[in-house]
């Protein structure tokens, strides 16, 4: 057994049995670390399969950004675990026949008989100093270019709408508003109020009655 | 050397365990994303091998869209989730019955 | 001249679109004039055509004015073709309306509906001026279908009446059934021909005439034969022939000027029109010449002996109508189109004349219309008296008269054919010439002669009417007596009406009527040996021995001794009871048949309540299915994972 296969092996199992503890642990916090894990291992069988760049991307872009976030949420919620583990004994048996069924008929598709080394023979390993990195460069860049740009717009869009949904307006928080501030003219802060001498006078004299007058003038 | 199948059957029963978890874990709208994101891990496992194994780059392409795709899920699947607990105070799948008629 | 042509049409419809939609406005005085100038300017137009297409001699005029649709294989226009035969119509039309529009004014004197008979009277003529001018099928159609809804409404004038609106539904409904017939002609002849233009129309006949069509499994028809005899049951249904007839006596029901104009003059004469029209199409089927030579003869007969037993003024001449009807339909039988016409146009003058000197009596005896309560009134109304009198002897053939010559021409005619039915034919039509003297002259004395029978006071109170009606009158007995005279040689014989008619020459009537033919004085003088005119006037005896000389002891004794066939009569032969028990009946129960079964049951109940039941079941079965849950929702979608998983890996691939 070389070194190539112990690896995969090491790998895949346990990416394997942390995937069953993402599905299968209490506590949310614990399988999205579980999961982190599965991601990290999966990467790690990419690499063996000489797709390093993606490999990479898969640990920047999940464990590093996404894995965090979903952590952040998970503990950001104050989530009452115990309502949602009703039912978890119940459903087992009905999740393990499902998943088995998928796991055999899958086996008798994807087994040794149509997928073996004899008829997928392993390609020659890549020359040392070629990277995978300028392969996928290359048709991203040229052939994909087009749907590399919907994906960035795709992006993009998530991006908005995570902040439209997530976004909250607190009430008693001051916010800028620059659309006002452009808008804003002379009249709308400065209020000239003229006197008259006279009356001012007599409004010394005569109090309220003149002051109320002028309020109502505005 | 490790065959095709043997890396098919990794990204298989990667699969299977998220169908599986989706079952075990219906009220836990947290979980049932993490197996979303499991299932597209193991398609991309899949897309990862046919790549190797076919010599063909154009596999690892479609990969980094799923990628992207699966970000972007999980972004916005989050921030209804963190809407939905706002409003409704739990995550539980069983309570969202709004659809029922 | 196609200026001349729209204003023969156009006038008398404006004038009748004002009268009806501002009859208020304009007043009583309003409408009749308004229609009468209309009608009138109709008339000058229709003079100057008639001038100078047979006295100027301009060509025929066949074009379209007006697209009305135009779709992939066919094109509906508004057309018109002016020709002899046409421009003789319009003149015939357009006269008659306007001395019927002058006689309104004194015969609707004082009904309500004023305004609205003038509307109706001109929106008759427009529609019949239509009818002739037409060059085309869909416009010749509709100039069909809207004399028949004038007529229809016209009958139902006094829509109080119960029985009016009985008589315009049965003439509404009977028209219906030869409308039916005319209608699948037309269809026949689009099909067939792929075109509604007469001109074309008659370009293709020579294809047409060899075709044979087989609707029951071996029968086989000549198309053309199909065709003429469905174009023919239209003209049976408007022009009143036998079994169609019995809406016309029943159209009496409307007012006077009515009768006179539609149900006398002009519209029951468009299905002779129409067939004369098609002369090249009914040329090439002896069939169907047969077919309505038998027709026109047995309506000849038969309605003129119902006129004997008749009472109403009206209905007296209305079945006189029907007789000189089938003779126009008999000659049309025998080829002989121009005698046909000859007749309408003679027919037209002295059948409104004699409508609208009846409708004058009417008048004097303020709307009484029963003969037995008449009598004497030669003496009190001497100018109706003397046009009657002029009509009536137009009406049986008196020589020298305009019906006379018309008549004469027919029984000659179809004395002369050697088509298979026409020796019945001439017998049928010989002895209608007895039938019409006497029941003509039968109400002729009832009404002018012998004692008064009625009261004393009413007899002194009677006079003559007024001048809008003697007028009339005294214009339409000057054509009743002498355009005979005037235009058989070159109506019959001469060229008038060769762009028109076309007779094939194994048709022979007509040329060994013209072969015997030697001038209009000749048939007058000649005229008083004929077999036919002594028939005539022995009918006139009989008539004047019966109810001039002895009027209290021979016609009692005859109802007695013919006491059976006499009922038969009165009861027309039976079709009404036929009619209404069978054919109403009939469609009465068939109605209720589709009503219970067809439109409560299956439509209602099966379709539309069942359809709605059906949906409201499964909506409420497959309701429990859409439980709201999300993860049920992901469980069916993951389920019908593994189901095309496991179809792939153990069925399919």
């Amino acid at each position: 057994m070389s070194l190539y296969q112990i690896l995969f092996y090491v790998f895949a199992s346990v990416a394997v049995i942390a995937a069953i503890r993402v599905v299968t642990v209490r506590n949310p916090v614990h399988a999205a670390l579980f999961l982190v894990l599965t991601f990290f291992s999966t990467a790690l069988v990419w690499v063996l399969m000489e797709a390093e760049f993606l490999g990479i991307v898969l640990l920047l872009v999940y464990v590093g950004a996404v894995m965090v976030l979903f952590l952040f949420v998970v503990m950001m919620l104050d989530v009452n675990i115990a309502p949602l583990r009703e039912g978890f004994i119940k459903n087992l048996p009905v999740g393990v026949f499902v998943a088995l069924v998928m796991i055999v008929e899958l086996a008798l598709i994807l087994g040794p008989a149509s997928f073996g080394l004899d008829i997928y023979p392993p390609p020659e390993p890549a020359a040392a100093q070629t990277g995978n990195t300028l392969a996928i460069g290359q048709v991203l860049y040229t052939k994909f270019v087009y749907p590399f740009e919907i994906a960035a717009f795709i992006l993009l869009v998530a991006i908005v709408a995570a902040i439209a949904l997530a976004h909250r307006r607190r009430p008693g928080v001051h916010y800028q508003d620059i659309d006002a501030q452009v808008r804003v003219r002379a009249t709308d802060r400065v209020r000239i109020a003229r006197f008259d001498d006279d009356k001012t006078r007599r409004g010394d004299i005569a109090g309220d009655s003149n002051a109320n007058q002028d309020e109502k003038k505005p | 050397m490790i065959s095709l199948s043997e890396f098919l059957i990794f990204g298989g029963l990667l699969f299977s365990i998220s169908v599986a978890g989706i079952f075990l874990n219906r009220k836990n709208v947290l979980v049932l994303l993490m197996a979303i994101e499991l299932m597209l891990l193991a398609v991309n496992v899949n897309f990862v091998a046919f790549s190797h194994f076919s010599g063909d780059i154009d596999g690892q392409a479609f990969v980094f869209f799923v990628l992207t795709v699966a970000a972007a899920e999980a972004a916005i699947g989050l921030a209804i989730l963190v809407t939905l607990f706002r409003n409704r105070r739990t995550i539980n799948v069983e309570d969202l019955t709004e659809m029922k008629g | 001249m196609e200026k001349v042509y729209l204003a023969v049409v156009l006038a008398p419809l404006i004038a009748s679109i004002v009268a009806g939609l501002f009859g208020r406005q304009i007043g009583r005085a309003g409408a009749h004039w308004v229609t009468i100038i209309g009608v009138a300017i109709a008339l000058a137009a229709s003079v100057f055509a008639f001038y100078m297409h047979v006295f100027g001699g301009l060509p025929t005029f066949n074009a379209a004015v007006y697209t009305w649709m135009a779709s992939d294989m066919f094109t509906f226009e508004v057309g018109f073709l002016i020709d002899h035969l046409t421009v003789m119509m319009m003149v015939v039309v357009t006269a008659v309306s306007l001395m019927v529009h002058i006689y309104t004014i004194g015969y609707m004197h004082d009904d309500p509906g004023y305004q609205r008979f003038f509307s109706y009277i001109s929106l008759f003529t427009f529609s019949m001026l239509m009818l002739v001018m037409s060059n085309n099928l869909l416009q010749l159609f509709f100039g069909w279908e809207a004399v028949g809804l004038v007529s229809y409404l016209l009958i139902g004038f006094w829509y109080k009446r119960e029985s009016a609106i009985f008589a315009n539904l049965k003439a509404f409904l009977v028209n219906r059934v030869g409308d039916f017939g005319f209608l699948l002609g037309i269809a026949a002849i689009l099909m067939y021909a792929d075109t509604l233009d007469y001109a074309t129309f008659f370009e293709r006949l020579p294809e047409l005439a060899d075709i044979r069509v087989e609707y029951w499994p071996g029968v086989e028809w000549s198309l053309v034969t199909v065709i003429s005899i469905l174009l023919f049951i239209g003209a049976m249904g408007k022009s009143a022939q036998v079994p169609l007839h019995v809406w016309l006596p029943d159209s009496m029901e409307g007012p006077t000027p009515i009768s006179a104009l539609i149900h006398a003059a002009t519209m029951v004469t468009a299905g002779i029109f129409m067939v004369s029209r098609f002369s090249p199409l009914f040329e090439l089927s002896d069939a169907a010449l047969s077919f309505i030579l038998v027709i026109g003869a047995v309506t000849a007969l038969s309605m003129g002996l119902l006129g004997i037993v008749q009472n109403d003024i009206k209905r007296v001449v209305a079945y006189s109508t029907l007789s000189q009807l089938g003779y126009m339909t008999v000659a049309l039988g025998v080829s002989a189109y121009s005698p046909a016409l000859f007749h309408l146009m003679t027919h037209a003058f002295f059948k409104a004349l004699l409508f609208l000197a009846a409708g004058s009596v009417i008048i004097a005896l303020h709307h009484q219309q029963d003969m037995r309560q008449m009598g004497g009134l030669a003496k009190k109304m001497p100018i109706t008296f003397i046009t009657f009198l002029i009509g009536a002897l137009a009406l049986i053939g008196f020589p020298g008269t305009a019906g006379f010559y018309s008549k004469e021409s027919i029984i000659y005619a179809v004395q002369a054919s050697t088509l298979p039915g026409a020796s019945f034919a001439y017998w049928a039509v010989f002895a209608g010439v007895f039938v019409t003297a006497f029941y003509t002259f039968r109400m002729v004395f009832l009404v002018f002669f012998g004692q008064p029978r009625m009261s004393d006071a009413e007899y002194d109170h009677v006079k003559e009417t007024p001048r809008v009606v003697t007028v009339p009158l005294m214009l339409l007995a000057v054509p009743s007596l002498i355009v005979g005279f005037i235009v058989i040689e070159p109506l019959l014989f001469g060229s008038y009406f060769d762009d028109s008619l076309r007779v094939l020459a194994t048709h022979g009537a007509m040329a060994s009527l013209e072969s015997q033919f030697s001038g209009a004085w000749v048939m007058f003088t000649h005229g008083w040996v004929t077999p036919v005119v002594w028939m005539a006037l022995g009918g006139v005896a009989v008539a004047a021995i019966m109810y001039l000389l002895l009027p209290t002891v021979l016609p009692p004794l005859f109802a007695r001794v013919f006491a059976w066939p006499r009922r038969v009569m009165q009861d027309g032969y039976g079709f009404d009871g036929f009619n209404s028990v069978f054919v109403a009946g009939g469609s009465r129960l068939l109605g209720r048949g589709l009503w219970q079964i067809g439109d409560v049951r299956a439509i209602d109940g099966l379709m539309v309540n069942g359809s709605a039941a059906v949906v409201g079941y499964m909506a409420r079965t497959w309701r429990l299915v859409q439980t709201g849950y999300l993860y049920h929702y992901a469980f069916v979608m993951i389920l019908g994972l593994i189901g095309l998983l496991t179809w792939i890996v153990f069925i399919g691939a």
